[in-house]
């Protein structure tokens, strides 16, 4: 088994998987029922997506070879039981989960969840759209998928973005406000771990068209990014399972049931 | 509850017969207008209206659309309207305006009785 | 056209079934009726959101949380196709939205009740769904159009809640002791709440006689009471469950299944505010409905500057 592999493709589920339960706590509490169920609607795509992920990686740890058995027990997890989508998502510990830093960070407003939906679906577009090629065709296929979801999840949240950047002072205020609190969650994305020196991406060309979209939709919606973009103060861990203190909250709510009720099923 | 009615759309009753017409909602900054939608659900067939929804603007009126009432494969394409845009006939015209379709049987194929041989015609 | 005519035709018209349409003369007090009815069934929907909604971060697979998810959802959609119904009357959603955090209007008080296990999920959608529907159905064919047609589309929507209600209980009660026991404890809190979903006895209900015969109902509460007991005495057997009631038994005079009496004074305690989680209900919407001010104002100013730019170019 390739652990590289199979690590990466933990990252990409981790990442949509924990966006997905951030996302999914404005249920029934959005700003106006229209949006409540837009944003459950990603939600519902990220969700499906961490899924996909999760059972493919699945299906290549449950290989019955010594060196997957001591992957297995390096991410902390039982040898002796098959691995599941659902073991790998409820039966892994903090240090062990290597979602990006930004999905993690709290929902705070509804300016804040846009924004991080924003930051982070523009990322997964251009990102996706290379993986789309991956030489791994289960990868590429799931990549081939998810990006018509992303482009919706784009479109629709580079619209909110301009429109509370663009709306009133107070929205304006927030957005601006999110803006510094999330980009020096934004660095990481860029910066590759040890299990993505495999990956084919030029990682400094998809930063630059990151920053460029990035710039433009923040250029319409009249906010500015923080002074010297490039020389912020960037955060970094999340993929190498050293998060920021939110996430162990996150699975502490994510993980309860599984871990009140060992080896039960649902 | 106190209900108190106003014509607000155009689906609401003439202003002479419905109740509390004095009536003055508390219209705020934040209230979104309300949009009617309607929604094509294969390709080859009309749009059909599905219902509402409220939206500040156009183009979110459409997502909004989408995300609300395509969910389960619904549809392939979308109109939005602003439902002040839409006007309706009244009910008090349905005499002046359907009857008088209703005695021109001659426009239906059934009206014509022809010789067994051709009747699938 | 003078009333009294109006009147006849409006008459004739629920005589024979045709659906009365919002531009339709109707008297004032079908309009309030059905206003009554349908806002509070939207309200219903929308404050129903939280109790399930409690559950979301913390479903025990992905695949419960994507249903679960998806269906406390569908509760926001069926809630937006309802208000878009009453709003036909002639009532904005604001002013309906704001009667019920202004703890004015009514909602189903079934809501008012804690979700306290994951067996929750189950019960609520086996009892409280499987109430609901047997309501929902009833109105596809009430009298007011618009309403008509939502509660078609909602049906549609609502036929997969309560499966996966039922299957969650049935995955417990094939589970370990402390599922199986958990499955139990659901279903014995549930149960009454649920019966009393359906609303006071036939002879205590002030807004029923009116209602049926504008044909807004179509069943007495205890008719559909009665057709709801007699469905789950036979399904609970299927979990290997009890219903809490021990008077529960087979009348073979009247065919339907007799039930205990109903603790009416809780009823009547939660309707008026004294449930479980009343405070907390209407705290969770009015603060949701308060920090989405902003968002909403925003939108608006974004409008207007976008619709000038339009008409300045």
């Amino acid at each position: 088994m390739n652990t590289s592999l199979v690590k990466y493709i933990l990252h990409l589920g981790d990442t949509t998987l924990i966006l997905a339960q951030q996302n999914s706590k404005w249920c029934g509490h959005g700003p106006v029922l229209e949006q409540d169920i837009a944003l459950t609607n990603i939600s519902l795509d990220l969700l499906g997506q961490a899924r996909n992920f999760y059972q493919y990686a699945a299906e290549l740890m449950n290989e019955n070879e010594k060196s997957t058995k001591d992957f297995i027990q390096s991410l902390g997890m039982q040898t002796d039981e098959k691995i599941t989508e659902d073991i790998l998502a409820y039966h892994r510990k903090e240090r062990f989960f290597f979602n990006l830093l930004l999905t993690e960070q709290p929902n705070g407003d509804w300016g804040q969840t846009i924004l991080r939906q924003f930051l982070y679906s523009r990322f997964q577009y251009y990102l996706y759209e290379k993986l789309q090629e991956h030489p791994d065709t289960q990868i590429a296929a799931i990549a081939a998928k998810s990006i018509k979801e992303t482009t919706y999840h784009l479109r629709w949240s580079s619209e909110w973005v301009i429109r509370l950047g663009d709306g009133t002072a107070e929205s304006h205020e927030r957005m601006q406000n999110a803006i510094d609190n999330l980009w020096p969650y934004t660095g990481e994305m860029f910066l590759p771990a040890d299990f993505e020196a495999d990956v084919k991406i030029d990682f400094s060309g998809l930063k630059n068209k990151w920053l460029d979209a990035v710039t433009s939709i923040v250029k319409q919606a009249t906010l500015s990014l923080p002074e010297n973009e490039n020389k912020v103060y960037m955060h970094t861990g999340g993929k190498e399972g050293r998060h920021t203190e939110h996430l162990g909250y996150i699975l502490t709510e994510l993980q309860y049931m599984q871990m009140a009720f060992p080896g039960a099923n649902w | 509850m106190k209900f108190s009615i106003r014509k607000f759309y155009y689906g609401d009753i003439p202003d002479e017969k419905s109740g509390g017409t004095d009536y003055r909602a508390k219209e705020d900054a934040a209230t979104w207008p309300l949009w009617e939608v309607f929604i094509r659900s294969k390709q080859g067939l009309d749009h059909k209206h599905v219902g509402s929804l409220h939206a500040a603007d156009a183009k979110m009126a459409i997502e909004n659309a989408r995300d609300v009432y395509t969910r389960r494969m619904e549809g392939v394409s979308i109109w939005v309207v602003e439902s002040k845009y839409i006007t309706a006939t009244n009910p008090e015209e349905a005499g002046e305006l359907y009857e008088p379709a209703v005695d021109k049987i001659y426009r239906h194929p059934m009206f014509y009785k022809l010789p067994d041989e051709v009747n699938h015609m | 056209m003078a009333a009294a005519a109006q009147e006849k035709i409006f008459t004739t018209k629920i005589e024979t079934e045709e659906k009365i349409e919002p531009k339709d003369w109707m008297p004032d007090a079908y309009r309030k009726t059905n206003l009554r009815q349908i806002s509070q069934h939207a309200h219903s929907e929308i404050v129903g959101m939280l109790p399930e909604g409690n559950w979301i971060t913390r479903a025990p697979s992905l695949k419960r949380k994507a249903i679960l998810l998806a269906k406390v959802q569908d509760e926001a959609g069926h809630g937006l196709y309802l208000y878009s119904a009453a709003e036909t009357l002639g009532m904005s959603r604001d002013e309906m939205i704001n009667s019920l955090h202004e703890g004015k209007a009514k909602y189903s008080s079934i809501f008012n009740y804690p979700t306290l296990t994951w067996a929750d999920m189950g019960a609520i959608g086996w009892l409280v769904d499987g109430a609901a529907i047997l309501n929902q159905v009833m109105l596809c064919r009430t009298s007011y159009g618009p309403y008509a047609r939502a509660m078609v589309r909602i049906c549609k929507e609502e036929s997969f809640h309560q499966r996966q209600g039922f299957e969650i209980l049935w995955v417990l009660s094939n589970g370990n002791a402390e599922q199986k026991a958990m499955c139990q404890d659901a279903i014995n809190r549930w149960w009454w709440p649920s019966l009393m979903m359906f609303g006071p006895t036939d002879s205590e209900s002030t807004n029923s006689d009116q209602s049926m015969k504008w044909k807004i109902k179509r069943k007495s509460n205890d008719e559909l009471r009665q057709q709801f007991v007699d469905m789950c005495v036979e399904q609970v057997k299927v979990l290997g469950m009890q219903l809490p009631d021990e008077k529960i038994k087979w009348n073979e005079k009247r065919k339907h299944y007799d039930f205990g009496e109903i603790d009416w004074n809780e009823f009547w305690n939660v309707v008026k505010g004294n449930g479980p989680c009343n405070k907390e209900r209407l705290a969770a919407r009015r603060k949701a409905h308060e920090e989405g001010q902003w968002v909403r104002e925003a939108a608006m100013a974004f409008a207007a500057k976008r619709n000038t730019k339009k008409t300045a170019a």
